[in-house]
């Protein structure tokens, strides 16, 4: 049997290791998203719609940090959490909360500084409205956003692949503990190395497809959207 | 807005007193001294670049005047919310034309138990009711265009200020346009609308403002100042010469 019939065959018998890794690949990758979301598209807001001395600065740091290296993100936390490190005493290293942190470091940029240009491009756009409607600044935040939401979600999207394929930082922090911190993309690392091809690929399929499905959803959910908001 | 004729509005008289707005070094409005008063609608000519849009974000107070001073109803300084504003090119909110109201009477601070009241209202007198739930920004030009007069409407303004709002629409859309305009004006809303249409200005307007490269070149009645204009600036653009 070649590797892609033994790959296809572990999916398609809904192997229960490979279920366990998908799912925890799944719940790190999406709280990662959930974090970047609650801290980017505020942040993205606030740098959007104020004025400040060095936001230049801002601006080209927030998108220079979109490009920020995985394994440097994952040393900084893994010194950051290891038992000397100062927050130690959490206890978090070699747990998926500490693969959550390392994501939501490396997404958060990327969905702050597209949030930015989506909010900033919208405020140009409402700029006059809102001055002659009158609009307070809580609801001009609060209808920025919403307005911008179809954008938004393809910014969340960014940071959902960039999360979903990542490997560098959750390897260092998370360890690759089998039926613990073992996701997709750290046991394909590991498959691949130890020669065993068939559930590496099939991980492979899985993952591909994960990101396929949840951009299609997307891409639905926008065009169903835009045709009744516009 | 309500049915019956309101009291006088207390925003109005607005008082330009020697107003100058430039931006770097152009000057776009030059020392303009006039006054604003309540009744029928004032409407402000002149060729492009005359200074028609800036005049009425400086009277709504959107453009600071960089010398001279607006007054609203004889209040310096003080930031007018009786006002309204309707641009050449409205920007619609990314949602329903309905929720374009809305949002507008929430940003306003009415009460929400009276929305629904208000925006069937609105809707009636632009002559959009059944396109509520419609995106607002698949509706046409001319649609679009009175929507952002209800929308304006429902800050329930004592004075309107409408940039070109005709241009480029065809004649029925024009026509529901200057409905709208004598409706409200019917109502007590003081409209003060700018355009290149001299046969707008002649149907609707009280009196006439003719700006030429940012100087008032002639005010008056809209009968006097078609049939007897008294400079040749206004002459020649009544003749339809191009006045450059």
């Amino acid at each position: 049997m070649n590797t892609d019939a033994s790959a296809l065959q572990l999916v398609l018998a809904v192997d229960p290791t490979l279920v366990a890794i998908v799912l925890l690949s799944l719940m790190v990758s999406l709280s990662a998203v959930l974090i970047a979301a609650v801290i980017g598209i505020p942040l993205g807001a606030l740098i959007a719609l104020t004025r400040f001395p060095g936001r230049g600065m801002a601006i080209v740091a927030l998108n220079a940090l979109m490009g920020l290296p995985p394994v440097v993100v994952g040393l900084a936390v893994f010194l950051l959490l290891s038992r000397s490190g100062p927050l130690g005493s959490l206890g978090m290293l070699f747990t998926p909360q500490a693969m959550i942190v390392a994501q939501a470091i490396l997404v958060t940029p990327i969905v702050a500084a597209l949030a930015r240009q989506t909010i900033e491009d919208l405020w140009e756009e409402y700029r006059d409205e809102f001055a002659a409607m009158n609009v307070g600044p809580v609801q001009r935040i609060g209808t920025l956003i919403w307005d911008g939401r179809f954008s938004l979600v393809t910014a969340l999207l960014a940071g959902f692949g960039r999360s979903a394929a990542e490997v560098g930082a959750i390897i260092i922090v998370g360890g690759n503990i089998d039926g613990f911190t073992r996701t997709m993309t750290t046991a394909i690392a590991l498959e691949t190395s130890k020669g065993n091809l068939p559930l590496a690929v099939g991980l492979g399929i899985v993952l591909i497809a994960i990101i396929i499905a949840i951009n299609a959803l997307a891409w639905w959910a926008r065009r169903t959207g835009e045709r009744y908001a516009g | 807005m309500t049915e019956n004729m309101r009291p006088p509005p207390s925003d109005l008289p607005i008082a330009f007193e020697n107003v100058t707005v430039t931006e770097g070094s152009v000057t776009i409005l030059d020392r303009l001294s006039l006054t604003i008063s309540p009744g029928e609608p004032t409407f402000v000519i002149g060729p492009n670049g005359s200074g028609k849009t800036t005049f009425l974000r400086a009277a709504m107070g959107l453009v600071a005047p960089t010398e001279g001073r607006v007054t609203w109803g004889g209040r310096d300084g003080v930031s007018p919310h009786k006002l309204a504003f309707v641009f050449q090119r409205p920007v619609m909110l990314r949602r329903s034309a309905e929720s374009n109201v809305r949002f507008t009477l929430s940003a306003a601070g009415v009460p929400r138990i009276e929305h629904d009241g208000r925006v069937a209202e609105l809707f009636k007198l632009v002559g959009l009711d059944g396109l509520q739930k419609r995106s607002a920004r698949r509706l046409s030009g001319g649609e679009q265009q009175r929507l952002a007069i209800a929308r304006a409407l429902a800050r329930d303004p004592s004075v309107i200020f409408l940039d070109e709002p005709t241009a480029s629409l065809d004649p029925a859309a024009t026509k529901a346009i200057e409905d709208i305009v004598r409706t409200i004006t019917a109502r007590g809303v003081k409209a003060v609308l700018s355009t290149h249409d001299l046969g707008q200005a002649r149907r609707l307007a009280n009196d006439i403002i003719f700006l030429h490269r940012g100087r008032i070149i002639e005010t008056g009645a809209t009968s006097e100042f078609f049939e007897s204009p008294r400079s040749p600036e206004a002459r020649s653009f009544i003749e339809g010469d191009l006045l450059v």
